[in-house]
């Protein structure tokens, strides 16, 4: 079918599109700042007691009062904290998350300010005192970083959840699921923080979000994809659509964001609280708990409703659903503006916890790849068992190993199951013919 | 607004250095996807390779072609592991694990523990001297016509890079009209249907995955040549986007359509971002944009450019209008 | 569909005289054999044969109601897809567990219910894309046309003179792309010819046809077995299957229900059981 409707349908979708992320950051929302050296202005720096590293110490940079970056060092003591661009940065250690029996040699020395071109990485010092006790054990450690694990995992199966039932609905991997993440959060961004939006709190903020994100998924099926599959466009072609979509996307919230890293006015910074050996701030056991509930939740629904079992049986076998009287046009529209909508919550919680950019969607992007192939693409629960074990696979590895292999690690993962289960671990052997 | 200067800046982008090495990218990418329709969104990995194997082995104390040798080798390595794993599963997971090679690649060669192999974020230089050092041209003249010109050393680059993209394009010309290109063709058309003729499917989108992963890895050699400087951010994985846009632009599956596609696209590409930066300068975009989103402007351009063309012209823009009324059926 | 009338059929082929029919029975001179082959989807067995025997130089039809796994079974014995368990063997050879792709080299090549013309190529291209044992598909020799040449022309040639058999040859430059559904059919099974296959496996040839070219189709599949080939066939339609199978073979289930001469075909409680049963389940769905 190549009626005119059809044709005029994607340019009137990509205005809306455009309008729409205009309108979420109209004019000078953010001042932009110079940011010529990408993500390349960092510090770092090595955690030491006794000469050996020191892992999972947390430690964050701050930007004019504004928490911008945050990591945790790695199994041999380094650390990296990759900044947004020039500036003067001040850069503090959590020193409760420091082995038991250890303390910084100068603790006026922590925070440090330190002054950075962009592009330019600064090695910065924390030495520790003498060592009283034992420290912390391995398996604190990795407790440690387990949890902080389940809670990026909990976020990535959140997020990838629409990312594989649009796959098994549709046949289509949206390369732009990414930018759907990115736009939840950046929603969040405008009406809670910007200068040009309400700077409503940010449970006011969250909601909003959620529900632009479903409308932004509406928007996409209606305006592109159904007119798209109407007209017959192959797999590989539409793949390449999604792909333009995501780089226009992407970069036009670069344009509207800046290129640094932000976050929210709520909730930016919090001290953590220890129960035994795991270090947690308050904000992420509550992102924990609603990641945990929303997932379970989807499940229910997919088990309970209506709806959901159609979703089930149009993602099982499409010509099947059609014929046993599924309407499977509203089956796929239901499943992007719920895939939209959690894609949305999930980048709000990731801004929530870590921060926000023009780009996040992005990273998160290839890591939920990975988590819905583990899983098994095309479902949602292997979605969610993926997403969780790339978590904490790919968060506990740090314990082991350099932080800079963290996504090696996601990445091998992904290998692996594509030579030996390639159909994932809850997915089923595909029919062919 | 000086528009001379605007067609200036854009032909010499379109002569220049960077439309040889992105048309020779183009060749490869398009003897994958045009040719064999494979999706491979990693192929900025291939030109990573190939620069790092370059200036690794000089930096090394090994002579330049040795460096040029390892570069290949790489990209033939890296095609086969971006392949065996994917090339027997749906096209879609080729796609998945080439972007995220692509990208793992990028993090690992600027990570700090590989720093002292590949220089981390600093990047690594001085591995052209042998190169410049046989430039036939006048390093320090300026070589061209009226106020088009180009330095000794650049045009030395060009003469390379372009020489190169000649003799990929007379190698494919023998490829694609052989038997070997009938079967890459039908692999795209239907692979189902080529292993019921009795083709190893699987073995020839491995030939044309590590083929045209040469070709970029060549690509990348001669950008890296160019800027004598090499810095893993330099490629970042949207950059394999532009390939795509270059292939599309100038229809995927046929011989010239990577250099008409990369003339044009740096004609275009060059010709705006000179408009919008006398634009900006004088103040016309009222704070709009700036010139340092200009990068992010190339990148939405070819994001429209792709989902455009792939939805109203997937035949490039010259393409064949018999293929056209084919896909409208 | 006439499973209760059977038309006059022709006279059973003498080869297969005196072998029963019953499911799974041996015959004289097979050139396939199936044992005990299963694949499941999930929780659902889509094939289950114990035994299948295919008599060489004969033509065989498949039948079965949808979903009885017709399809299924060709391509596990076309090596698109792979079983749980089972083996078998063609011209005396294991053939379990090989690529499609070699499946087809050994000589036995298929069709598909939808056919897979290559769009993008001309007509003449999908046949000589069929060709075996090319040497210009070789990468190096690929480079070298002298060292192809000669053999390509001898495909040309074999490709001319089968276009014309199928009344092909005044779209030899055309796109297969547009052609019609019944020239689409016609040229995949002159290109399955240019593998010069032992058997020729053909899924629903008449799928889609319209009825003008119906008796073309017809005449070409019986002159397949007269040069001496096997063909198996997916047919839905029992007009079809009367007028030109040796053999009528009846899956439902996934199982074989039934085997026989096509004249006793239509009489044989199971096959009628598996029909009527499933159009009483459609009547109740519906």
């Amino acid at each position: 079918m190549r009626s005119p409707p059809t044709t005029r349908a994607l340019p009137a979708a990509l205005l809306l599109l455009a309008a729409l992320l205009l309108a979420g950051a109209a004019g000078p929302a953010v001042a932009a700042q110079p940011d010529e050296g990408e993500d390349a202005t960092s510090v770092g720096g090595t955690v030491r007691a006794e000469g050996d590293g020191v892992p999972g110490v947390r430690l964050f940079a701050e930007l004019d009062g504004e928490q911008v970056a945050e990591t945790r060092t790695a199994g041999d003591g380094t650390w990296r904290l990759e900044l947004p661009g020039a500036g003067r940065y001040r850069v503090t250690l959590d020193v409760d998350t420091l082995p038991e029996g250890t303390a910084l040699r100068n603790p006026d020395r922590n925070p440090l300010e330190v002054d950075l071109r962009a592009g330019q990485h600064r090695a910065l010092l924390f030495p520790l005192g003498e060592r009283a006790a034992a420290g912390r054990g391995t398996l604190d450690r990795a407790l440690d970083l387990g949890v902080q694990g389940i809670k990026l995992g909990a976020i990535i199966a959140l997020a990838a959840i629409g990312l594989s039932l649009i796959f098994g609905i549709t046949g289509l991997v949206n390369f732009a699921h990414g930018e759907m993440v990115t736009f939840g959060a950046a929603v969040a961004f405008l009406v809670n923080v910007s200068a040009v939006g309400p700077r409503w709190h940010l449970l006011v903020a969250a909601p909003i979000a959620v529900v632009a994100g479903g409308l932004f998924g509406y928007a996409l099926e209606r305006g592109c994809f159904r007119p798209l599959r109407r007209r017959r466009t192959g797999l590989i072609a539409l793949i390449v659509v999604t792909i333009g979509m995501s780089l226009f996307i992407r970069h036009v919230l670069l344009i509207l964001l800046g290129g640094q890293r932000r976050t929210f006015a709520d909730y930016a910074v919090q001290r953590a609280a220890s129960f035994g050996p795991v270090n947690i701030a308050p904000k992420d056991v509550v992102i924990i708990v609603l990641a945990l509930a929303v997932l379970v939740a989807v499940g229910l629904a997919l088990q309970l409703t209506r709806t959901g079992t159609a979703m089930r049986a149009v993602a099982d076998n499409q010509a099947l659903a059609a014929a046993s009287g599924i309407d499977v046009e509203r089956v796929i529209l239901v499943t992007w503006i719920a895939g939209g909508a959690l894609a949305a919550l999930g980048g709000v919680l990731y801004g929530v916890t870590e921060s926000v950019s023009w780009d996040m969607g992005f990273r998160l992007l290839l890591v939920m790849f990975a988590a819905v192939i583990l899983g098994g693409l095309g479902t949602a629960y292997g979605a969610m068992a993926g997403g969780l074990l790339i978590g904490v696979v790919s968060e506990v590895s740090v314990v082991w190993f350099p932080v800079d292999f963290k996504l090696v690690f996601v990445f091998l993962a992904l290998i692996l199951t594509l030579l030996v289960r390639p159909q994932g671990i809850l997915g089923i052997r595909e029919r062919i013919g | 607004m000086d528009l001379v200067a605007v067609l200036l800046d854009a032909s010499r982008a379109a002569l220049g250095v960077p439309a040889a090495a992105y048309a020779l990218a183009a060749i490869g990418l398009n003897l994958h996807f045009g040719y064999t329709g494979l999706l491979n969104f990693g192929h900025i990995a291939f030109l990573l390779v190939g620069a790092y194997g370059t200036a690794i082995t000089v930096d090394a104390g090994g002579p330049l072609w040795l460096g040029v040798a390892v570069g290949v080798l790489a990209a033939v390595v890296l095609g086969l592991v971006m392949g065996l794993p994917t090339l027997r599963l749906r096209a879609d997971y080729l796609a998945i694990v080439t972007i995220a090679l692509g990208e793992i690649l990028r993090l690992l060669f600027r990570s700090r523990p590989m720093q002292p192999l590949t220089g981390g974020v600093r990047g690594m230089e001085g591995y052209a001297d042998a190169f410049y050092a046989a430039n036939p041209y006048t390093a320090g003249a300026r070589y061209g016509v009226g106020a088009l010109t180009f330095s000794g050393n650049t045009l030395w680059v060009m003469t390379v890079g372009w020489g190169l993209v000649v003799l990929a394009t007379l190698l494919l010309l023998l490829l694609v009209r052989s038997p070997w290109g009938r079967v890459l063709r039908s692999i795209r058309e239907d692979e189902d249907a080529a292993r019921s003729l009795g083709k190893n499917v699987f073995g020839y989108k491995l030939q044309s995955l590590v083929l045209g992963g040469v070709l970029g890895a060549l690509a990348g050699i001669v950008l890296a040549l160019d800027r004598q400087y090499v810095n893993p951010d330099f490629y970042l994985v949207v950059f394999t986007f532009f390939f795509y846009t270059i292939v599309i632009l100038g229809g995927p599956g046929t011989l010239a359509g990577p250099i008409v596609g990369s003339v044009l696209f740096w004609f275009i590409i060059q010709g705006t971002e000179s408009l919008l930066r006398q634009a900006i300068n004088q103040g016309y975009l009222g704070g709009l944009i700036d010139t340092t989103d200009l990068g992010a402007v190339r990148l939405i351009l070819a994001g429209t450019a792709l989902v455009l063309l792939m939805v109203f012209r997937p035949q490039g823009i010259f393409g064949n209008r018999r293929e056209l009324l084919l896909d409208e059926r | 569909m006439s499973v209760e009338d059977p038309r006059p059929a022709p006279p059973d082929s003498p080869a297969l005289a005196g072998v029963p029919a019953e499911p799974g029975v041996p015959k004289p001179d097979p050139i396939l054999v199936v044992e005990g082959v299963r694949r499941r989807f999930g929780g659902l067995v889509a094939v289950d044969v114990e035994r299948l025997e295919v008599q060489r130089g004969l033509i065989t039809a498949l039948i079965g109601p949808n979903g009885a796994g017709k399809t299924t079974l060709f391509n596990l014995l076309t090596g698109f897809d792979s079983p749980d368990e089972g083996r078998w063997t063609f011209d005396g050879q294991p053939l379990g567990r090989t690529p499609a792709h070699r499946v087809a080299r050994r000589g036995m090549v298929r069709t598909f219910q939808l056919t897979k013309a290559l769009a993008r190529m001309t007509v003449l291209d999908n046949m000589l894309l069929a060709a075996g044992d090319q040497r210009g598909e070789r990468f190096l020799a690929a480079l070298l046309p002298f060292l192809w040449r000669p053999q390509e022309e001898a495909s040309r040639a074999r490709a001319e003179e089968l276009l014309s058999r199928f009344k092909l040859d005044h779209m030899r430059d055309e796109y297969a792309g547009t052609l019609s559904g019944g020239q689409r059919k016609l040229l995949e099974m002159a290109r399955a010819l240019m593998v010069e296959p032992a058997m020729i496996m053909l899924d629903e040839p008449m799928a889609g046809v319209n009825p003008a070219l119906t008796q073309s189709l017809l005449g070409h599949i019986t002159a397949l077995r007269d040069e001496g080939r096997t063909v198996l066939f997916v047919e839905h339609d029992m007009d079809v299957v009367m007028e030109i199978s040796d053999w009528v073979v009846c899956m439902a289930s996934g199982q074989i229900i039934a085997e026989g001469p096509p004249a006793t075909i239509g009489t044989n409680p199971a096959v009628i059981d598996a029909y009527l049963g499933r159009h009483h389940g459609e009547r109740s769905a519906t």
